[in-house]
């Protein structure tokens, strides 16, 4: 079925502190939707490689609320939100945040929309309350690696 | 806290690439070093207001003028900005990561309802 590879692909927005990833499955919504909203299923994909994810909570629907460990590479976090709005097959807002820095809290959006011949669109949005915490969120990624880059970067500011 | 003051940075080199003009400015510099004057020339702006984003520009640390010569011509730091492209390219690598990995979940699962337990 899968003919070509679906390009991930990233929108770093200048007036507004978001990022958007936008993503097409050879899958029907309802199947995308599915693996977002099943812990047994959620778990399997998320984070990028090398990292485990543990549920401790995954009460998904409106209102409800999520928790996670995520280890890997000698690292370990917690993250958590809230589920604001669920809708099936549709829409999933919720917040994220890394515990870490309880005062950062991103604001997400999920959408899924049918392209049809069981094909979807995913459309992720993550608002942050400032430019500094969004672009602080890109710098990361989640990474181990970020002290490092941090660290690079420094050193080629100084030098400016 | 080291991290902190270089993701406001950061922060200053995304802010400094917001505004058109300045983005137009960068791209107009990765082909070569240019005066202010000629700089300004395509904008319906004065010089003075080149000026004022060019100071933005090298604020981030995007930008940087030589001190001694006459022409004082502006030259792209361009290893700033690729860091900034590559935390970006970064970013979105992981995020790729993380829907290849649902694009496997995804095969496993039946059309509609209970997923046979592995």
């Amino acid at each position: 079925m899968t003919t070509k590879t679906n390009e991930t692909q990233i929108i770093v927005d200048p007036d507004v502190p978001l990022v958007r990833i936008i993503r097409e499955f050879d899958a029907s919504p309802e199947k995308v939707f599915r693996a977002h909203t099943d812990p047994d299923l959620f778990k399997q994909w998320n984070g990028p490689d090398g990292y485990e994810t543990d549920i401790e909570t995954f009460d998904c629907r409106t209102g409800g609320s999520w928790r996670y460990k995520s280890s890997g590479q000698g690292w370990e976090g917690w993250f958590r939100g809230s589920f604001h709005e669920i809708r099936p097959n549709s829409v999933i807002i919720q917040t994220f945040n890394y515990e870490d820095i309880p005062d950062a809290v991103a604001l997400e959006r999920i959408e899924f929309e049918d392209l049809g011949n069981g094909r979807t669109r995913l459309t992720s949005t993550s608002l942050v309350d400032s430019f500094e915490g969004r672009d602080s969120f890109v710098a990361s990624g989640m990474e181990v690696g970020v002290i490092e880059g941090y660290q690079r970067l420094d050193g080629i500011l100084a030098a400016n | 806290m080291v991290d902190n003051v270089a993701a406001y940075r950061l922060s200053d080199v995304f802010s400094a690439l917001a505004d058109p003009t300045r983005r137009d400015m960068v791209a107009r510099l990765a082909v070569g070093d240019a005066t202010v004057t000629e700089l300004a020339e395509p904008y319906d702006v004065t010089v003075q207001a080149v000026s004022k984003h060019l100071r933005v520009l090298e604020d981030a640390g995007l930008v940087s003028r030589t001190r001694d010569a006459q022409r004082r011509p502006v030259h792209l730091e361009a290893e700033v900005f690729d860091l900034m492209t590559k935390w970006i390219e970064r970013y979105r690598r992981l995020a790729a990561q993380r829907y290849t990995k649902l694009d496997t979940v995804l095969e496993t699962m039946s059309e509609s309802g209970k997923e046979e337990s592995t």
